[in-house]
């Protein structure tokens, strides 16, 4: 009960970061990536200050030898920088600057982006649940 | 500006608390895309979905301009959406994850990733305008 709510606090707070930051915008997304147009900015600041705010965090809890309220760190632990990395970001980046949605902002604009994040979203779901599957199936 | 800054802040905030909490890193394509599998995860994975879809709907509600609509037709986004969850699963990673706990960590991967994605997204702005 209390790992749900603090989750969902959590959740929460990135979503209300994500509204007050401009990035469920689309708009503001695309024309952050128009880089030899009309260039908005909003989206280095909101990186700064996520960056700026996390960072120190990570410093801080690296000490730690256990998280608050579960049994280890669960740090990302692939190392390789290999064609599936490079290749699937260059594919994610064609469809965040065909859209200006990336998944969390999508996520939070289902009610407020309706109906274009719900298609947007079910449609990641689906390429989602394709490449799990096939992933799945040649391991 | 100041917004923005604000706006980010909240996300490392949130990011930080997920990771002090469960140990877990704030990356949402990863917490979308492993949603429903089992194990010790699986808690924080819903909870922090239901916060963010649940507040995305309040602050719709009450402050409905801090929404966009979408910036090309359903079938465009419908293409773009699904590149995002492709793309997204094989590097497992996106703005969140990559973007943020990733280039915070100064992880040479998500350093890699996010050159990538930025370049393509660029790329694909300047080829086909920031809107339809």
């Amino acid at each position: 009960m209390i790992a749900f709510a603090l989750a969902a606090v959590s959740g929460a707070v990135f979503a209300l970061g994500l509204a007050l930051g401009g990035m469920t915008i689309p708009a503001k997304i695309t024309s952050f990536l128009d880089v030899g147009g009309a260039w908005d900015p909003a989206l280095a600041f909101v990186m700064a200050g996520a960056i700026a705010v996390y960072a120190p965090a990570v410093r801080l809890l690296q000490r730690r030898p256990r998280p608050l309220i579960a049994e280890r760190f669960h740090w990302p632990t692939p190392r390789a920088i290999d064609a599936r990395l490079v290749g699937g970001a260059a594919l994610f980046g064609v469809g965040w600057g065909l859209s200006g949605y990336c998944p969390g902002p999508a996520l939070a604009s289902l009610t407020g982006g309706a109906p274009s994040a719900v298609v947007f979203v079910a449609a990641m779901i689906a390429g989602i649940a394709v490449t799990r599957a096939v992933l799945g199936a040649r391991r | 500006m100041v917004r923005g800054l604000g706006g980010g802040a909240l996300i490392g905030l949130a990011s930080a608390l997920a990771l002090a909490a469960h140990g877990r890193i704030a990356g949402i394509s990863g917490i979308l895309g492993r949603a429903l599998e089992g194990g010790a995860g699986r808690t924080f994975r819903l909870g922090f979905l239901a916060g963010l879809v649940t507040t995305g709907a309040v602050v719709a509600a009450v402050a409905p301009s801090a929404f966009g609509g979408g910036v090309r037709g359903l079938p465009a986004l419908a293409v773009a959406g699904a590149l995002v969850g492709i793309g997204t699963t094989l590097s497992n990673g996106c703005t969140s994850g990559h973007g943020v706990c990733g280039l915070a960590r100064l992880s040479p991967r998500s350093i890699a990733a996010v050159a990538a994605f930025m370049v393509t997204a660029a790329i694909t702005v300047a080829l086909v305008g920031p809107h339809a």
